[in-house]
């Protein structure tokens, strides 16, 4: 049975493909992403105040390289078989080595709904798995000798949006430890799945205005949209099972994997990478891997989470 | 009352260079500016305001005429022909000219 949110994410694609009339405000979205990623850093704050965070150094470490691989994995097969455009191949790999944080929402909620357990400190390895993507996309297509203005690029991507409100949510609630966080949980915890619903079905309408853009740029991209997150994925839960991760950290850290960026990356390749085209990437990550993960890809990983634990 | 010409720059342009258009008004010379959230449709397509990366900003800055060319000249060198930008300039009047 489907969980509910995705329906409001179906929804959401549906009433955009109708042309309905239907959008959200764009404060109101706003301020659904704001919520998710404060209660999603806040939870993984709580986390960690109750172990060492020495313990997780090797996690850390490994997400930080399954970043980066990602990237560098992508970037060739975007330049050889699709023929991009280095500006292009460069960002689309960004997307695709960070992550998204409404996928990571689904993904807990799926688990959630399945009374699957799952490492509770995963917030801090989607942190830090946002950022080497970035940095491999801007070196790609720059180079290293080029005149890039680094401040400006670690302004963009240290200080987005994405970053600061989930850091920000890990250190609180790190500082705040449980009892501290209980007064927050009525909008943090107990909204959680409603705040998502809306945030899936703005979603949903982003997605159906990408699917347009999609259309002029071909099979390639559908093709790549769908086989990179099944790559990505396999990569995830191969290095979910040498970390030694859960069964439900194992399907969290292939979801993370296999999800593509639309909020820190693209704000961070508009400013740092302006000759990339931000339709085709969007187009992508948006139009084909976010449903595709959503809809598709979490029970897979799940599948294949049990597979590797069975 | 006495009326002096000034010219107004007006320049329509993604959400995301704001911080960047921002520094080079700045920079450029312009006493001040005015930002509006704006949607729009062009050679970009439909730019429907409905999250960030679809949104757009409209810029107005008074100066004079010598400041407003330089910075139009700038803008269109630097981010037109990678950012969906359009530029125009018009005449007006203004009361304090020791403001702009």
């Amino acid at each position: 049975m489907l969980d509910p949110v995705i329906l409001f994410f179906v929804l959401g694609i549906s009433a955009g493909l109708l042309r309905s009339e239907l959008r959200l405000p764009a404060a109101v979205y706003e301020l659904v992403t704001i919520v998710l990623l404060l209660a999603i850093g806040l939870k993984g704050g709580v986390e960690l105040a109750k172990q060492p965070l020495g313990q997780l150094l090797p996690q850390m470490v490994g997400v930080v390289v399954l970043g980066f691989f990602l990237a560098l994995i992508a970037f060739p097969i975007l330049r050889k078989l699709g023929r991009l455009q280095r500006a292009d191949a460069a960002s689309i790999a960004a997307h695709y080595g960070s992550v998204s944080v409404g996928t990571y929402a689904v993904a807990v909620a799926y688990l959630g709904s399945r009374q699957v357990s799952f490492e509770e400190h995963m917030p801090l390895l989607l942190v830090l798995m946002e950022v080497p993507a970035i940095l491999v996309g801007i070196i790609l297509a720059r180079g290293v000798t080029r005149s890039t203005n680094w401040g400006s690029v670690m302004h963009e991507v240290f200080l987005g949006k994405g970053i600061v409100l989930l850091l920000g949510g890990l250190l609180i609630g790190w500082a705040a430890g449980p009892e501290g966080v209980t007064p927050l949980e009525p909008l943090f915890v107990d909204l959680f799945k409603g705040v998502l619903a809306l945030f899936l079905l703005e979603m949903g309408l982003i997605t159906a205005a990408q699917l347009t853009g999609l259309r002029r740029y071909g099979l390639f991209l559908v093709g790549f949209g769908v086989a990179m997150p099944l790559f990505s994925a396999v990569v995830g839960t191969a290095t979910a099972y040498v970390l030694g991760l859960s069964l439900g950290g194992t399907v969290i850290l292939a979801t993370l994997a296999a999800s593509a960026s639309y909020i820190a990356v693209p704000a961070a390749m508009r400013i740092s990478v302006p000759e990339a085209n931000p339709t085709l990437s969007l187009a992508a990550a948006l139009g084909i891997t976010f449903p595709f993960n959503v809809l598709l890809g979490i029970p897979i990983y799940h599948a294949m989470a049990t597979l590797v634990h069975g | 009352m006495n009326a002096h010409k000034r010219k107004l720059l007006t320049i329509v342009t993604e959400a995301a260079l704001e911080g960047t258009l921002v520094r080079e008004i700045d920079r450029l010379g312009a006493h001040g500016y005015t930002i509006t959230d704006a949607r729009g449709k062009g050679e970009h397509g439909v730019r429907n305001a409905g999250w960030e990366a679809s949104a757009n900003i409209r810029v107005e800055v008074v100066c004079d005429a010598e400041t407003a060319v330089a910075l139009a000249t700038h803008l269109r060198e630097h981010y037109s022909e990678n950012y969906a930008m359009i530029l125009y300039l018009s005449d007006v009047e203004v009361l304090r000219p020791e403001k702009f």
